[in-house]
């Protein structure tokens, strides 16, 4: 019944008989003619191209939840407050504290909502980026946002964790990360990557659980301020002097492993977050 | 099943599966097989991405195959397959993000993929909708079946697991298995899908080609220092 309302309307208006009546007279056509091929490619093209925006409009919403819940879950395991059963929105919001940050004077940024602030769109675009000349970048990144998100766990008001996001060139791809330093701008906490292609097995093990494992209670920087913290060739010696500042490489990954060396010590140091963690140890 | 296909669309169906292998006979979409097989997990969503995506567009193809121009035939052909390739991508991104996080370029690069392509070209343009569909469905799982043998080796030397499950206990973690890292490496899938197309051919000798040419010894006097 309700087919045949749509039939009958269709059958009234005249545009769609004049499309009907167009339709059958192409079909009828030569294949090869001129104004066959013209109108088939043409309406090839309408029709995929409504799938394909239906698919992209319909799935979008979906497709955001998954990055955000992902970026999400990445903090709270790099912050240590991951379990299975967590709700992720949930210790999101009740937890961690994101904040923004001017990456030269290590100054807090107001009037910016902070939710809606994308740091890798910002690092693409002109006027919210900064040019890296070839000496200062050890991360091969060639540009950096100007401003910087940032994430903390407060407990009653007091700074507990610091949550910096990092990215640099390993192998074959951009890692980026997070590291988890403690309310002294020194110790690390934890690290991790959420988005990254290094070969699956070695590089690609800058996601296991158990090397990460390695970075807790690793210092940072050195008495002199300088960021020295890198990782080895082999397994650390943690009797001899100067272990703290270093962790495990990768085994039969080296490049993805100075990868990971230089961008912790990039953004480590005053090109990165050094400003903004000197700041925080003197005001707390 | 015999009673729901006849026996014709039952033969395009399976035949792909052994006896016409897309990989292994005709050897075609090795460069997929080669980069997401190494671990099971992204292995099995590429299949099930590939096989939609030849079993939709075949289909799809042949149902307009009586108006295609031949003069742009193959941009048709390329346009519909491309479409449904970005769908499936968007669709995997919104159900299965993790996995397409992991799979990023090659589910895009099913557009290229010859077995899609042949399919289009050598069944649908000439065969109804129906049996296109069933065609592509087969050559779909055939190439499945390799992608998962190959997967199945690569993760269970290359890092102990099937599926992200720990089966071997690697050394690292105070186990006894040392994992071979050129099995996380493609070129350890060429070795495996070498040694696939060996046994399927000493199973079934009549997919040997004939040689096109006879390898022979030098004789004196023809290739000696002048």
């Amino acid at each position: 019944m309700y087919k045949d309302k749509i039939k009958e309307r269709l059958d009234n208006c005249k545009h769609y008989q004049k499309f009907d009546a167009y339709k059958a007279k192409v079909l009828a056509l030569a294949n090869d003619s001129l104004e066959k091929t013209i109108a088939i490619a043409f309406s090839l093209c309408f029709v995929c191209a409504i799938l394909v925006s239906f698919a992209a409009v319909a799935l979008r919403p979906l497709q955001i939840e998954n990055k955000m819940m992902d970026m999400k879950k990445n903090i709270l395991d790099v912050a240590g407050l991951l379990e299975d059963d967590t709700d992720i929105h949930q210790a999101f919001a009740s937890q961690i504290e994101e904040k923004l940050i001017n990456i030269e004077t290590g100054e807090y940024v107001d009037g910016i909502d902070v939710a809606l602030y994308d740091q890798r769109k910002a690092a693409k675009d002109p006027a919210q980026n900064i040019i890296l000349k070839r000496e200062q970048d050890i991360a091969s990144i060639k540009k950096k946002a100007k401003i910087a998100k940032v994430y903390l766990v407060k407990n009653v008001g007091v700074i507990e964790s610091i949550i910096l996001p990092m990215h640099g060139y390993g192998l074959w791809s951009t890692m980026y990360g997070f590291l988890a330093l403690e309310a002294d701008g020194q110790t690390v906490k934890s690290i991790n990557f959420y988005d990254q292609a290094e070969t699956p097995g070695l590089g690609g093990e800058v996601v296991n659980p158990n090397w990460r494992a390695l970075w807790n209670g690793k210092k940072v920087y050195n008495e002199t301020g300088e960021p020295v913290l890198k990782l080895i060739k082999g397994i650390v010696d943690t009797n001899k002097a100067g272990s703290e500042f270093q962790v495990d490489g990768l085994a039969g990954a080296t490049l993805t492993s100075n990868g990971v060396s230089n961008l912790v010590k990039y953004w480590m140091s005053v090109e990165g977050f050094a400003p903004y963690l000197d700041k925080i140890r003197k005001e707390g | 099943m015999s009673a729901i296909l006849n026996s014709e669309t039952q033969k395009v169906l399976t035949d792909p599966l052994v006896n016409n292998n897309p990989v292994t006979l005709q050897v075609l979409g090795i460069c997929s097989a080669l980069a997401v097989t190494s671990q099971m997990s992204t292995s099995l969503i590429m299949a099930l991405a590939l096989t939609s995506v030849t079993a939709c567009s075949s289909a799809a193809i042949s149902s307009i195959r009586n108006h295609i121009p031949g003069s742009i035939r193959i941009i048709v052909q390329m346009t519909i397959i491309a479409s449904l390739v970005i769908v499936v991508d968007q669709v995997l991104k919104a159900f299965v993000y993790d996995v397409s996080k992991q799979l990023s370029v090659f589910v895009g690069l099913i557009i290229t993929n010859c077995i899609v392509m042949g399919r289009a070209e050598a069944y649908a343009m000439k065969n109804p909708p129906f049996e296109s569909f069933m065609d592509g469905m087969g050559n779909g799982l055939g190439y499945s079946l390799i992608l998962i043998i190959v997967a199945f080796f690569r993760e269970l030397f290359g890092s102990g697991k099937l599926l992200g499950i720990e089966i071997f206990p690697l050394t690292k973690d105070g186990g006894w298995y040392d994992p071979n890292g050129l099995m996380l490496l493609p070129p350890s899938a060429f070795f495996i899908i070498g040694i696939i197309i060996w046994s399927f051919r000493q199973w079934k000798p009549e997919q040997n080609e004939a040689a096109d040419f006879k390898i022979m010894a030098i004789s004196h006097g023809e290739g000696g220092h002048h």
